[in-house]
């Protein structure tokens, strides 16, 4: 082989070299030198040593499954809202928008123009007891005195939607921005009609978009902790929260580093059955079409 | 995406071939491997200098002799927490300082809990630099601990100590958390009890025990930090929290538990708002907050928990690697003057640590111009949120102070509760 086809052979490898590097330095150190952390037993002060103490492991899981069950809850419900909300949005922007495409989607991005929690922090003003809401319910009597919205499940939930939602309606508006015309009047030459056409032609093709969405998501949303933080009260605490709480507070990095990979862990599980439920090939097929 | 890229790049990018694979796999296993059996974290503990030990107070006697004069000085504090001018960045009491010493101050407000300070300095600390700080003030707690057992915080020289050791209340001086006063002189001293608001409870509310009310269920407010919510629920059961034990710990874990479920939600200083727009009734309150919130909603009250509060000192002291120890130890000294000591107390409505200040307001009411100055002097010569009484200090008790070793159960027992 001549140094010459060597060269255009490794040539690809080269350019991709930097990605490699960058996810190398970025993403395999820090996550190996975490999962050495998480086997460390010792204290702050006097230092921790490695002693594949994989026991912390178990201990996290005993002291706090309720937080990292409510996120993959909180994770789940928020995700499934966005889908229900993103969907008839991008389909409407897409089939319906017109010359006017463009100015729905930088309208939809609007809001993250300003700071995430200034705007979580503006839901406070809006969901507490004497606020918009509550205040207009309670002066129409629907609500009582005891009747609360902020530091509930409802407004944390409510809040990672509204927050997380863009993300959602734009991996499904380019799918269905790439659905083909000529595929719908095809289908309408087969006689199907509108919702037939939706069912079998656009939905199937639009799937990608909602799997991406997901991954989108259902990964930041089952992690965050300044929704519960900010909109959440005495029984809404997720994960998040409580890994910061180890890491920055009791400086006891074994636990919040255990607490981390079995947050990892569930949440890798959960997206791969859910790719093995929607038939990953397929999906991963069409979205490289 | 179709066409667009050539289709060997393609297949390049999206399948992955053996070889590249598996080399990627034992690439990743021998830097596994290596993490795994290299790596510790280094510890943080000090050398322990032998406390009050003759040649140790030689060594700081010896340290404050080489010390000169820099005439500059950088203070950490919390927000709100000085005297404030007209504009909110003229602090009256530092240009007296200048004036009066040549020393200039750049004051920063960068502290809003101890905790994640603690975490922002201490890496620095541990690596050996200075903070940039000359003074920081931190709560006698668990962080403060931290930084005795680091051999963080420089033994200060109690020859410049003159105004302090001779202004300063009982309760500042040689406090439990620091015999003698090695490491620190108090800024303010606060107390944890209940604020509510009698509009809305419908009763007065006399201690810890209205606080399993269910009539009040979702709107009981507590804290989200283990040493204050601790320390109450020890309170509650009728324990002193500074020698509580292990037993006791459960007990208390077990009230906070039982009244978790009528709890709105365990929060940080923003508290004092849901206090005053009414999504609070009743709460576990900082005293001086209340103090200031009352100009918003005259209804609120504090009250010490007849069944005991908690008194907490915030500590001025100097960080290890401080480049003007000098000067800071001459500013920490300046404020304990009563003139001084008023001009402070007068903004910022905490216990403050001279008592002598109290006869300034009780002056400055006598000389009033203004109904709303004589009524606002009045007020803060007489309250006892600033001065307490004698038969309130009874009632009051000191955290638990732990080793940093030892708060494992104690934060095992605590953590789950206001993190549920």
């Amino acid at each position: 082989m001549s140094a010459r086809r060597i060269r255009s052979r490794l040539t690809p490898y080269a350019l991709v070299l930097p990605g490699w590097l960058w996810l190398v330095i970025f993403f395999v150190v820090p996550t190996v030198s975490m999962l050495s952390v998480s086997t460390m037993t010792g204290n702050d002060l006097d230092g921790f040593k490695q002693t594949f103490h994989v026991s912390t492991y178990k201990d996290a899981w005993t002291q706090y499954h309720t937080q990292i069950i409510r996120s993959l809850e909180y994770g789940l419900a928020a995700t499934i809202i966005c889908i229900l909300i993103a969907y008839p949005v991008a389909y409407w922007i897409t089939f319906r928008g017109g010359k006017y495409k463009s100015t729905l989607l930088f309208l939809l991005l609007l809001p993250f123009f300003v700071s995430f929690v200034i705007r979580t922090q503006s839901w406070q003003f809006m969901l507490d007891d004497h606020g918009m809401v509550l205040g207009l319910l309670r002066d129409l009597h629907l609500a009582g005195d005891h009747t609360q919205i902020l530091q509930t499940s409802t407004a944390v939930v409510g809040g990672l939607v509204y927050n997380f939602l863009p993300f959602m309606v734009l991996p499904i508006y380019v799918a269905l921005e790439r659905v083909d015309p000529a595929l719908l009047e095809a289908s309408g030459d087969l006689y199907a009609n509108k919702v037939t056409a939706f069912r079998k032609v656009v939905f199937p093709l639009s799937l990608p978009g909602v799997f991406a969405g997901v991954l989108l998501t259902f990964v930041p949303v089952a992690s965050d902790y300044v929704n519960a933080q900010i909109l959440g009260g005495a029984r809404t605490t997720m994960i998040g929260t409580v890994i910061q709480t180890e890491y920055f507070t009791n400086l006891n990095y074994p636990m919040a580093a255990a607490l981390s990979f079995i947050l990892m862990g569930v949440l890798l599980v959960g997206i791969f059955l859910y790719a093995r439920l929607l038939g990953t090939d397929d999906v991963l097929e069409m979205a490289a079409r | 995406m179709n066409g667009e890229l050539p289709p060997d790049l393609v297949r390049g990018l999206t399948q992955a071939r053996m070889s590249r694979r598996s080399a990627l796999k034992f690439g990743g296993l021998s830097a596994l491997g290596l993490a795994l059996s290299a790596c510790s974290i280094a510890g943080t503990k000090g050398k322990g200098g032998n406390l009050g030990g003759q040649a140790w107070r030689e060594q700081i006697d010896t340290f404050w002799s080489q010390q000169k004069k820099k005439g500059h000085l950088d203070f950490e504090n919390w927000p709100l927490y000085i005297d404030v001018g007209k504009k909110a960045s003229d602090h009256p009491s530092l240009d007296l300082f200048t004036k009066r010493t040549g020393i200039t101050v750049t004051y920063h407000e960068d502290i809003s809990d101890n905790s994640s300070y603690y975490g922002k300095i201490a890496p620095v600390l541990s690596a050996g630099q200075s903070i940039g700080a000359d003074i920081i003030v931190i709560t006698n707690g668990f962080e403060l601990e931290n930084l005795f057992e680091r051999d963080w915080l420089l033994p200060l020289d109690q020859s410049r100590m003159t105004n302090f050791y001779k202004y300063s209340s009982d309760l500042v001086r040689d406090p439990s958390y620091d015999r003698g006063n090695v490491y620190t002189m108090a800024w303010q001293s606060g107390i944890t009890g209940i604020g509510y608001n009698p509009k809305l409870t419908g009763r007065e509310i006399t201690g810890w025990k209205d606080l399993l009310d269910p009539k009040f269920s979702g709107k009981i407010g507590m804290f989200n930090n283990s040493e204050d919510l601790a320390a109450a629920a020890m309170c509650a059961i009728g324990v002193d929290p500074e020698t509580s034990t292990p037993a006791d710990w459960k007990k208390a874990a077990d009230w906070l538990i039982k009244q978790r479920p009528l709890v709105r939600k365990y929060y940080d200083q923003s508290y004092a708002d849901a206090l005053a727009k009414g999504d609070l009734w009743a709460t576990m309150a900082w005293s001086g907050d209340i103090f200031l919130k009352q100009a918003d909603n005259p209804d609120l009250k504090f009250v010490i928990p007849e069944e005991g509060g908690v008194i907490w000192t915030d500590n001025m002291c100097i960080p290890v690697h401080a480049q003007h120890p000098l000067d800071a130890m001459t500013y920490m000294d300046f404020v304990y003057q009563p003139e001084i000591a008023a001009m402070l107390a007068d903004y910022i409505n905490y216990i403050t640590p001279v008592p002598a200040a109290q006869p300034i307001f009780a002056q400055d009411a006598k000389d009033a111009t203004t109904k709303d100055d004589k009524a606002y002097y009045t007020n803060l010569s007489s309250s006892p949120l600033i001065f307490p009484k004698p038969a309130d200090f009874a009632r009051l008790h000191r955290y638990r102070v732990l080793p940093s070793t030892e708060r494992k159960q104690w934060n095992a027992l605590f953590e789950p509760i206001y993190q549920s």
